[in-house]
């Protein structure tokens, strides 16, 4: 009897739990709120101090982009008379922002599918084969997280103008190439991939797939048509993490992407250029549109995504 | 009759495994050679040698570059910033994530063991600058602290008929605005991250303290973070090799990629700088060296400092 009392009160969850236990846990609950009840409102000031922190230098760039000049050197925090769209349109045409976001999306949309499948075809072979070599190819691949890109920064220029006299496929993999530039992003991006996909197959059962092998099925048809869907969450995850890494990368196109080849410039390249080329007679007003034409796409994925982007983002820490 | 024509059985089954093994690792292994792993090779190389220019032919020179690293005034000064980030970066992140963190899962009326209502809308507007590439938002904050009426900050300074603050031209303020600006990006991320960590902790061990008689702090301090340590330590090494790791927002952001006078400037930036500007690839290469060793010697001490008993539950 005794006993059952003190499973019941120590089980919160439970079910079956008496009217008198539950009297007595709210008139504890109303004393400790009577101690702990302003913090509650103290928890949202610091919060919403924080959320001010984020969100008005965000909102203040969004206003400048559609402020004449004169308005964004009168006065930081006035509005503007009328809504100068203008800048933006000067910032899509006379900035290449349109040119720089197409590159973007172009490098990114190439870059991860390449690093998806490179990265996921070594990351399944390295989980589920025994053969020799395997740790040492995996050691290889994971000991590239350890290395700072700053180290690898010359050869890899070298490297890369190196292969611009590749027969056949240089003009295409050379510097100042957006081709160049996506087999570099497969390349850096693929020990991490490699390290977490391998991770998840190691976890995914092998009865389907050994079933599939009785029944006749090729190695590679196991992998495409069975295993790689079942490791979909992970696939999804580490996908948004290149997706944002390689969209936000600016070093090694820095390196690799030269000021005689702007027309291949990527976002993050272009807008940086705007603010620091610029001299005293720069066009301040788009440099404010172009940054929000930065910002709104994010803005509108993050939004839509948000729960995805935060599960692949915060993946690699949890795992 | 039909055993004649092929290779047997299991011959057969034994070579298409290793065909698709070779297959499949040909490719990925190939790049990862040529732009990862020949790269961070011949970086040692290159460090050895006085190699100036695109088209000059460099020489052996042994360690002369790290003996003239020695005396670059500069290039300490760099380190010397590192190091200060390398310190407060995590520090300050860290505290001010915990900190909402703990509210958003624990700072709720309902008695310290349920989150504040809109715990979710806060948790998306903190994590959105993690989304933000690091150049933009440097583009972003240089608006933002610009010194005269034009600056987000300045305008009303200047309004009220207060001196303008010089947060990226005073080199006594500048490396403080750099960390900010840092600090604002990073803490949305470890919000959430330690936010996953704090809902994995049965809601039974805080009701337990409450009983006991503990209050916010005592919970905090003696439940939470001991339970949460194995995600706090990660999160240590992560925002320590990102404070290695700083550039853009200084190449970006600062006078004089590093300015003024340096006062901003940190070891990726001089190996920039060196490399690709001045066109000493050798030097440049021997800074590299160096934060390479910084950054082995911070991951190991890392590892070896933060460990902890772990607690299971």
């Amino acid at each position: 009897m005794g006993g059952a009392m003190v499973t019941e009160t120590a089980n919160t969850g439970g079910t079956g739990r008496s009217g008198r236990t539950r009297l007595s846990r709210s008139a504890a609950r109303q004393r400790r709120r009577a101690r702990l009840g302003p913090l509650s409102g103290l928890s949202h000031v610091a919060l919403a101090v924080w959320t001010v922190l984020v969100v008005v230098p965000i909102l203040w760039t969004f206003l400048a982009s559609v402020k004449t000049e004169d308005e964004i050197f009168g006065s930081a925090w006035s509005m503007p008379a009328a809504l100068r769209w203008d800048n933006w349109g000067r910032a899509w045409e006379q900035a290449h922002i349109g040119r720089y976001m197409l590159n973007s999306v172009i490098v990114v949309a190439f870059g991860t599918f390449g690093t998806m499948l490179l990265g996921s075809m070594a990351a399944y072979v390295l989980a589920r084969y025994r053969f020799r070599g395997n740790r040492a190819i995996y050691l290889l691949f994971v000991s590239g997280l350890a290395f700072p890109v700053y180290l690898a920064l010359t050869p890899l220029f070298f490297v890369v103008q190196n292969m611009g006299s590749v027969p056949l496929v240089g003009p295409l993999i050379g510097l100042d190439t957006r081709g160049g530039l996506v087999l570099v992003y497969i390349a850096y991006s693929l020990p991490f991939t490699v390290f977490f996909l391998s991770a998840f197959f190691r976890t995914l059962p092998g009865a389907v797939a050994e079933a599939a092998f009785v029944d006749g099925a090729s190695h590679s048809r196991v992998f495409f048509q069975i295993m790689l869907p079942m490791a979909r969450p992970g696939i999804v995850s580490i996908t948004i993490f290149n997706i944002l890494g390689q969209w936000n990368q600016y070093q090694i196109p820095l390196v690799l992407l030269s000021g005689q080849s702007k027309d291949k410039w990527v976002l993050t390249q272009g807008i940086a250029d705007i603010s620091t080329a610029a001299g005293y007679d720069a066009d301040w007003a788009a440099l404010f549109a172009a940054l929000s034409m930065a910002i709104l796409p994010m803005l509108v994925v993050y939004t839509v995504f948000q729960r995805q982007i935060q599960a692949g983002l915060t993946a690699g820490a949890l795992k | 009759m039909s055993g004649t024509a092929r290779p047997a059985g299991p011959n057969r089954v034994a070579f298409a495994r290793a065909r698709f093994i070779a297959g499949f690792l040909a490719l990925p292994v190939l790049l990862y050679l040529i732009y990862v792993i020949s790269p961070y090779a011949q970086a040692f190389h290159i460090a050895m040698t006085n190699w100036r220019g695109v088209s000059a032919s460099p020489a052996f020179v042994g360690l002369e570059n790290f003996r003239r690293l020695l005396g670059d005034g500069v290039f300490w000064t760099a380190v010397g910033h590192n190091g200060l980030l390398l310190l407060l970066l995590p520090v300050l992140t860290i505290a001010i994530a915990l900190f909402f963190a703990f509210l958003l899962n624990a700072g709720g009326s309902g008695g310290g063991v349920s989150g504040v209502a809109g715990s979710r809308f806060y948790r998306v507007i903190f994590f959105f600058p993690q989304v933000l590439a690091v150049a933009i938002v440097a583009v972003l904050f240089q608006q933002v602290l610009r010194p005269d009426r034009s600056g987000m900050l300045n305008g009303p300074l200047i309004a009220l008929g207060l001196r303008p603050v010089g947060f990226l031209s005073d080199p006594r303020l500048a490396f403080w605005s750099i960390l900010a600006v840092l600090v604002w990006q990073a803490v949305g991320f470890y919000v959430v991250l330690f936010s996953a960590g704090m809902a994995s902790i049965p809601r039974e061990m805080y009701e337990a303290a409450q009983i006991d008689g503990a209050g916010r702090a005592q919970m905090f301090f003696r439940v939470t973070l001991p339970l949460l340590w194995d995600t706090v330590q990660v999160g240590w090494i992560y925002l320590g090799i990102a404070a290695l790791d700083v550039f853009a927002i200084v190449w970006v952001m600062t006078a004089e990629h590093g300015g003024p006078d340096h006062s901003t400037t940190v070891m990726a930036a001089e190996i920039y700088r060196n490399a690709f500007q001045y066109f000493k690839f050798g030097y440049a290469s021997a800074m590299g060296v160096v934060l390479f060793f910084f950054t082995v010697a911070f991951a190991v001490a890392a590892l070896r400092l933060s460990r902890r008993e772990r607690i299971e539950f």
